[in-house]
């Protein structure tokens, strides 16, 4: 290992990243510096490309099911896809009650996609780094739910879809008023100017508790999966930092082990909690008012 | 780790894999789930229609069959009574056939005697000449006695 520990850790976690120099050339970042310096319009093709990547996988792989399927006696790939099908059809309609056939192909789509992109993080961390490096390619991060791009991209999306929804089932009036008027409601009834006065006082305060409620869904949903998907890989990358010696490289090869084998868990688990949670807010976007 | 455009591309590439799933994927999926799964359904209710309907056959030979066990009771008791009358009848026809030859038999026999007793009163007379006529040892005329001795005769 010739370069130091924090250069290790850095260049790990590096992207490769492509856009416009301050000078005005356009190419890829050589350091993360420069990357800095390229500002929002850049792109970390990286993690861009492995997530399409990841996405494509699961759409062929689903699609060539879809293909297959049949009513008669399914085969060993139509057997696992539909588990998985019939897993989030069950959960999906546990959740939300209402009627849109968006919903479960959606979640569907989180699950499978998320789960495979946390899978990029069972891969022994040097790998497909050193892999790129012989190739040329200076970084290399492959796991896109270690980019927070990618996470807040996805919770974006979802973002888009509950202010979709929201208008379309209450119309513009109906989620503005849900806005405003909530949770602080005027008392019915008495004098109409005061209770009048008493709407126009209490809206501000309404919208900025129900807008902070509404942009901490999108944020908590990117952030979690990042924030644990990027500790994650941290810790293999501290692991990774052993393999010196004979004796601790040994220890580290059994604490790698150890640690993937509860890290399954872990991805499995934030690809489920973030499709669950898209349900449950998509559910929440088709409340209406009746159902509070 | 700075916020990027490739937070707009994942928004586009969520967009585009959902719509993929959306529109492709699930609806085929889950119709042929749907499918196999009202196949299946009707399969096991097919099955069970006909465990009922066996059992309700069996039930039915069951009734038959206590049907025929009845009846060939009856046939039976029948049967057997029908042999005692038979039976009884035709000791009754035989008991007149015994007295009848009985009968028969003893007219028979009174006859026999009867002839015997005449032939024998025919000798009995034939004899008594013959010993007289040695006793006698005369000319007797034969028919002279004949009358007499066919009066001894018809008194034996």
């Amino acid at each position: 290992m010739a370069e130091s520990s924090g250069e290790y850790i850095k260049h790990h976690l590096t992207n490769l990243t492509y856009g416009r120099h301050p000078d005005g050339t356009w190419g890829f970042a050589e350091n993360a510096d420069q990357a800095a310096n390229m500002g929002f319009w850049s792109i970390n093709v990286d993690s861009m490309g492995w997530a399409v990547a990841l996405g494509a996988v699961f759409c062929v792989v689903f699609g060539i099911a879809a293909r297959r399927a049949t009513a008669g006696v399914p085969g060993g790939l139509q057997n696992a896809v539909e588990m998985i099908v019939d897993f989030i059809d069950d959960t999906v309609s546990s959740i939300f009650q209402h009627r849109n056939d968006l919903i479960a192909p959606m979640a569907l789509t989180i699950f499978v996609w998320v789960f495979l992109m946390n899978l990029m993080d069972l891969v022994p961390v040097d790998w497909i780094p050193e892999a790129a490096k012989l190739m040329g390619v200076e970084f290399m991060k492959v796991v896109p739910s270690t980019d927070p791009n990618i996470t807040l991209g996805m919770a974006l999306a979802v973002f888009i879809l509950v202010i979709f929804y929201s208008i379309k089932v209450k119309g513009i009036g109906g989620f503005l008023k849900e806005l405003l008027c909530h949770p602080f409601e005027a008392p019915k009834g008495g004098n109409p100017v005061v209770r009048g006065l008493l709407i126009v006082i209490l809206a501000p305060i309404n919208l900025i508790l129900e807008g902070v409620t509404l942009l901490a869904k999108p944020v908590s949903l990117g952030l979690r999966l990042f924030g644990n998907l990027y500790a994650g890989e941290m810790i293999f990358i501290l692991i990774a930092l052993m393999y010196g010696g004979i004796v601790i490289g040994v220890f580290g090869a059994a604490l790698q082990w150890a640690w993937a084998m509860f890290h399954v868990l872990i991805i499995t688990l934030q690809a489920f909690i973030f499709a669950v949670l898209t349900v449950v807010y998509l559910a929440q976007a088709h409340d209406t008012e009746e159902d509070h | 780790m700075n916020i990027t455009a490739t937070l707009i591309g994942q928004t586009l590439a969520f967009a585009v894999f959902v719509w993929t799933c959306w529109k492709f994927i699930w609806p085929v999926l889950i119709s042929a789930m749907r499918e196999r799964q009202k196949t299946i359904a009707d399969g096991l209710e097919a099955a069970e229609k006909a465990q009922r309907d066996l059992e309700h056959a069996e039930a039915r030979v069951e009734e038959h069959l206590n049907g025929a066990r009845t009846e060939a009771r009856q046939i039976v008791e029948q049967a057997r009574s029908q042999a005692a009358e038979m039976v009884e009848e035709a000791k009754t026809v035989a008991q007149a056939e015994r007295e009848r030859i009985l009968e028969a038999a003893q007219a028979d026999i009174e006859q026999e005697m009867n002839r015997a007793r005449e032939a024998l009163r025919g000798r009995v007379a034939e004899l008594a000449i013959a010993g007289a006529s040695r006793i006698v040892e005369g000319d007797l005329d034969r028919s002279r006695h004949d009358a007499l001795l066919n009066k001894l005769a018809a008194e034996l």
